[in-house]
């Protein structure tokens, strides 16, 4: 039975992980050929790093645009997310849930297009030459990495001791320092994952970038345009290099979590 | 008091503020563009030309067909890899959850392309075949193989809700249900499922509203043959030489409004229940 069961997972994450082992096997290809393997070799990272400058300078942009957006959402989001949590009247409180949630329920092409109107609108009237431009790529990505942030903090908020931040401000805080010393340090994991949730969302975002980029090209926005011909294996040296990333940062996720939950078992006894 | 007030505005204006400009008001603006025509004239010309043209509906009635089809494969699968995660031991569970998270984040365009490249005409798969001396299988261009490609991609955002609320379900009740009785199946369909319910739930809204909506995977499986609702709009706005704002935010809004509407059904069925639900997948 225990076999049996094994055995359909392998068969999943075969499914699964298919693209991307012949990702990463063809990115060693020493031919230009994204479907004959003729042999081994590293010249596609060579002259990734020699010649690939597009792709290199679409991964700086998509970097610039994820570390600036998730930093910014994750600051205007953990504010609002003490905000919520303080309010009072239930009806208020789930009026700005609903519309905190919009940008996940939406269809990212609804969002994107809804976006792009406004600022075609908008540039129209102010008569702008681009009215689509970095800015309004960074305002788009700031919008989607907020309910992230918010929905990881607010279940911090919610256990966090209410009388905390009394005992703090009895013992002579200012309400901001009773916030930076008595709340933030146990809502810090709530933030932190919420942080690396925008990042990633950020760094593989497509379909919302590709209305509202104007000229700041990205990685994602790069690669799809080049789909359209058969690609050169730079492209997947490129992104397998990323793969491992990502596998990074999510085993340093996973091991925050971890930790964070020992404590709280620690706490509990 | 009034000093507590306004440290509470100061906390609440910056976000709210936000949230009005770019979420609220961005819909405002699809609507805005739906009723009117290109000189800004109010009309309900674009709304009567979507659901009278045979070219829209039909893709509309295809969109809504495959998003189906591929939801319902993808709780197929995922409900029985989610029940035999649950029972692994908790170091491969949180590995294998890492395994399920980790495709998700990679680019969606280069894990398309990478099997539109194993399932071509040459391909891998092509290659495997006539190696054992089978013939070659035109796998590309039709509806199946574009229902593969949204199954493949959204599986994931299946599996996790429904995991979660497995793995929430006490062992003592699984206890319980044995001790009076029931097998390994009766356990599963009397208990685990309602039990699981909430997870399938917000796994089907997971996966439906991305495959309705989808673009790019369509057009990738089928050189541009089959079309999705997604790929319409994007037509109206990128690529064709002359852009239609207005049918295009007309039909963004039309698909906006049923994902509220069938998202509003199924939490009727969810009881509230926001804390195993929700959107987030962690």
């Amino acid at each position: 039975m225990s076999k049996l069961r094994w055995i359909f997972i392998g068969i999943i994450l075969i499914l699964l992980y298919a693209p991307i082992i012949v990702m990463i096997v063809f990115s060693f290809n020493e031919a230009n050929s994204t479907s004959i393997f003729e042999g081994f070799s590293l010249r596609w990272y060579k002259d990734l790093f020699q010649y690939g400058g597009d792709l290199l300078g679409a991964l700086r942009n998509t970097l610039v645009l994820a570390v600036l957006s998730s930093v910014i959402s994750t600051v205007l989001g953990t504010v609002a997310a003490v905000g919520i949590s303080k309010m009072k009247k239930a009806w208020v409180k789930s009026s700005v849930m609903s519309v905190t949630n919009i940008p996940l329920m939406n269809p990212e092409v609804v969002t994107g297009i809804s976006m792009m109107l406004m600022f075609v609108f908008v540039g129209k009237m102010l008569d702008l030459a681009n009215s689509v431009n970095f800015f309004t790529i960074l305002i788009a990505h700031i919008t989607f990495g907020l309910p992230y942030v918010i929905l990881n903090v607010l279940p911090r908020l919610r256990s966090t001791d209410k009388h905390l931040t009394e005992a703090a401000m009895d013992l002579g805080c200012t309400p901001v320092q009773a916030f930076f010393k008595a709340v933030l340090p146990s809502i810090t994991p709530g933030i932190i994952v919420g942080f690396i949730m925008a990042f990633t969302m950020s760094l593989d975002d497509f379909v919302i970038s590709y209305f509202t980029n104007g000229t700041y090209q990205t990685l994602p926005l790069l690669i799809y345009s080049m789909t359209r011909k058969p690609m050169k294996p730079d492209v997947y040296a490129l992104e397998s290099i990323m793969f491992l990333i990502i596998l990074v940062l999510m085993i340093l996720l996973n091991v925050i979590q971890n930790d964070d939950k020992k404590k709280g078992a620690r706490l509990k006894k | 008091m009034t000093k507590a007030k306004s440290g509470q505005v100061a906390l609440n204006a910056p976000y709210l503020l936000w949230a009005v400009a770019f979420i609220v008001v961005p819909l405002i603006f699809v609507a805005y563009y739906a009723f009117t025509t290109a000189d800004g004239g109010f009309t309900f010309q674009n709304i009567i030309t979507f659901f009278t043209h045979k070219q829209y509906m039909t893709v509309f009635w295809r969109s809504m067909l495959y998003a189906l089809w591929a939801t319902l494969i993808c709780l197929l699968i995922a409900y029985p890899f989610a029940y035999c995660m649950s029972k692994v031991n908790m170091s491969s569970q949180r590995m294998l959850m890492l395994l399920v998270m980790l495709p998700m984040l990679m680019n969606l365009i280069v894990r398309t392309y990478s099997w539109q490249q194993i399932l071509e005409r040459n391909g891998l798969i092509n290659k495997l075949l006539e190696s054992i001396g089978l013939e070659p299988v035109q796998f590309l261009g039709n509806a199946g193989v574009i229902i593969f490609g949204m199954v493949y991609n959204y599986l994931p955002f299946m599996i996790l809700p429904i995991y979660s609320s497995i793995s929430k379900v006490d062992k003592s009740l699984l206890e319980a249900s044995n001790d009076l009785g029931c097998n390994a199946f009766g356990t599963v369909r009397r208990v685990i499922l309602p039990m699981s319910l909430p997870g399938i739930l917000s796994g089907i809204t997971m996966v439906f509203v991305p495959c309705v909506s989808t673009f790019y995977i369509s057009r990738q499986f089928s050189d541009g043959n089959i079309k999705m609702i997604g790929d319409v709009i994007e037509d109206k706005f990128y690529r064709s030489s002359v852009p239609d704002y207005n049918i295009g935010a007309t039909i963004s809004l039309v698909l906006m409004l049923i994902i509220l509407i069938s998202l509003a059904v199924v939490n009727k069925f969810s009881d509230g229940d926001d804390e195993s639900g929700g959107g987030v997948v962690i």
